[in-house]
């Protein structure tokens, strides 16, 4: 449980081998590859090149918002957004307006829904750091508000659809057999990795999350720091649903909605706890991957919905417990 | 009432120090004007029969809001309260349906749907307090479970409930409506439980779950039974939404666990625990509901309808956390 993820523990580990397999992203991988072995054999050709690629490309739209996920959360003081699942839909909805499946309105599209992405964010960041409202109450109103004002966006314009360039792009091989989508989120892996390991934003973000009150003595710019975090977030969000809407073709209502605690899920899962300031994004990659397969076994398997939901509860809870638990109480 | 600032007394104004006492009375006011606004557009909606009906549509939620208000004492949080909801209401349904729809029937289900929130409850309790998960995603993870269950339960929705429930909950008694002696009785038994240790307990734990340990409260079993009056509650809920659809359906109750944590938040609840009232959590589900009526009787267009409500929602909250602390600080 006490084995962080930065430094190996020298001193106090009493088996490295033990140590290196508590680590967050090891469990993670090990649980991964477990799974698809147990869902080649329940259902023969779930392994197979085709089907990873297609659970690759569900994982990725995951990944992405959960990036945004992941910084909010690392920041700490009870970072959270709920407010994700909203501005996916909104984005898918109004990425499918602007383009309406001309190829040559894909840049406007994605810079639009990225400038709602990030509105939004802003919104929450400056509620979260100027009211001082915390982010669980904050971003579940926003919530609300994206709510109706989707309900608003859809009766006055058509939902639209997805430019044939933009399907492609998450569905088509582009290099080396593998769709744009999953190259994008390699890239944004490889980027989160460095920012947080390398930039000095990044270590910020984990300086804010572990004691804010240092941090700030220390002269970082605790508020717009936070407010930044929570725009990334945004913007994070807004691709998803922007691939959201190539992935499915056309927008339809709340596509975003299963997104807002599963990318939560996908951070816990990757090492990062909810209480912020330790962690990283390549854990919560593997942590997507590892719901997402989870997901695809129960519904490669043939049994009722009513059993696909409580075998996919209990499982999430056992997996919880592989991951860092609260400590216990002492005297 | 049962503030967990009950030892400092603070210098300030007297009204500063009614708040404090009562971190209610800002949301208490917020319904005021919303009811005021109410009868301003629409006077029938503060006629006897608008209130009866504003009760008997939004009580589920404030007994969803009760409940969750006894997690959020202690510091936690249970995401799974409208899984409980809609599990509670395809049991009895079922149940009812089962054995007849007498009154017998109806009685027993009563008894089984209430043992059926307590064992949610529990479950929630040792998955958060005993296994130590954190309780945002442990919740969420139970409420598939939950959610699972019901959809066994009941497949589809649809099942009616039998007539002489949902007759008893919409009728009158001696010209007095139903919902009122539920309001009644519920009343007492938040003033009994308000009074009891485990409500005094569960905010100790919520203030600082380090000191109640070392001064020797046992956190875990408290953090358990904390989860399990909410499982209680959460069944009342579903009762009154039975009551109210006159219908079982294995997810009515999921929209309702967000609405029950910003009705704890609306009434002037910290989610970080410790400091809180029930009485502001039901105030604050009343608070969603006139909202959602004033937005109607002002004439809103439907399709903007979710949206003002949405934005007035989020400034509400915004209030009552700003008002809470200045109450606090």
């Amino acid at each position: 449980m006490t084995a962080t993820t930065q430094t190996p523990a020298k001193a106090a580990a009493p088996s490295p081998v033990l140590a290196f397999l508590k680590q967050p992203l090891v469990v993670a991988l090990i649980l991964i590859a477990a799974l698809l072995i147990l869902g080649e054999v329940l259902s023969p050709g779930f392994a197979s090149a085709q089907q990873i690629l297609r659970l690759l490309i569900v994982a990725a739209l995951l990944g992405i918002v959960a990036a945004g996920q992941n910084l909010v959360i690392l920041g700490g003081r009870e970072g959270i957004d709920l407010s994700v699942g909203g501005v996916i839909s909104l984005s898918a909805i109004i990425a499918g307006n602007v383009m309406n499946g001309a190829d040559s309105a894909i840049v406007p599209a994605v810079l639009a829904c990225m400038a709602a992405g990030a509105f939004i964010g802003l919104i929450n960041g400056m509620g979260v750091t100027l009211l001082r409202i915390p982010p669980l109450v904050m971003t579940l109103g926003m919530l609300g508000v994206l709510q109706g004002l989707l309900v608003v966006v859809r009766n006055g314009i058509p939902s639209g659809f997805a430019a044939p360039g933009l399907s492609r792009f998450v569905t088509q091989p582009f290099l080396l057999g593998l769709p744009g989508i999953i190259w994008l989120w390699v890239a944004i892996g490889l980027l989160m990795a460095f920012m947080l390991t390398r930039t000095v934003y990044g270590h910020r973000i984990y300086a804010i999350g572990s004691n804010e009150q240092a941090a700030y003595m220390a002269g970082v710019p605790v508020r717009a720091m936070r407010i930044s975090l929570f725009m990334l977030s945004g913007v994070f969000a807004a691709i998803t649903g922007i691939c959201l809407l190539g992935y499915s073709g056309s927008s339809f209502a709340n596509v975003g909605e299963q997104y807002m605690l599963a990318s939560i899920i996908a951070v816990v899962f990757g090492g990062t706890p909810l209480s912020g300031g330790k962690g990283g994004y390549t854990g919560t990659m593997a942590g997507a991957l590892l719901l997402v397969i989870l997901q695809g076994i129960l519904t490669t398997v043939h049994i009722d919905e009513s059993g696909r939901q409580m075998v996919f509860g209990a499982t999430l809870l056992l997996l919880m417990l592989f991951y860092g638990r609260g400590r216990a109480m002492r005297g | 009432m049962t503030t967990a600032t009950l030892s400092t007394q603070k210098p300030g104004g007297g009204l500063k120090r009614l708040v404090e006492r009562h971190p209610f009375l800002p949301a208490l006011l917020i319904a005021l004007v919303l009811l005021a606004l109410n009868g301003l557009y629409q006077p029938r909606s503060v006629s006897f029969i608008g209130i009866t009906g504003l009760t008997k549509t939004y009580l589920a939620l404030m007994m969803l809001a009760i409940a969750q208000t006894y997690v959020v004492y202690a510091g936690d949080i249970d995401l799974s309260v409208g899984a409980i909801v809609s599990l509670v209401n395809v049991v009895i349904v079922v149940l009812m349906e089962k054995m007849g729809g007498s009154g017998f029937s109806v009685v027993v289900a009563l008894g089984v749907g209430l043992l059926t929130g307590l064992a949610c409850g529990i479950v929630n309790g040792i998955v958060v307090a005993a296994l130590r998960l954190q309780a945002i995603v442990a919740t969420f993870a139970t409420s598939i479970f939950f959610t699972g269950l019901a959809l066994y339960v009941m497949p589809v929705a649809g099942t009616p409930a039998p007539a002489a429930f949902w007759r008893t909950y919409g009728g009158r008694f001696f010209e007095v409506p139903f919902v009122f002696y539920a309001v009644v009785v519920l009343a007492i038994v938040l003033y009994v439980l308000a009074r009891t240790r485990l409500a005094t307990q569960l905010l100790a734990v919520g203030d600082d779950a380090q000191a109640a340990f070392q001064s020797g409260l046992p956190v875990t079993k408290i953090r358990i039974q904390g989860y399990a009056l909410c499982g209680l509650f959460a069944a009342l809920a579903a009762f009154c939404i039975t009551g109210d659809t006159a219908s079982g359906d294995p997810l009515v109750g999921g929209k309702m666990t967000l609405f029950s944590v910003a009705a704890v938040v609306l009434g002037g609840s910290a989610l970080s625990g410790g400091f809180g009232t029930v009485v502001g959590s039901i105030i604050g589900a009343l608070i969603i509901g006139l909202i959602n009526s004033l937005v109607f009787f002002v004439g809103t267009p439907s399709e903007w309808q979710n949206l003002v409500q949405g934005l007035a929602i989020l400034v509400a909250l915004m209030a009552g956390v700003l008002v809470g602390r200045r109450a606090r600080a």
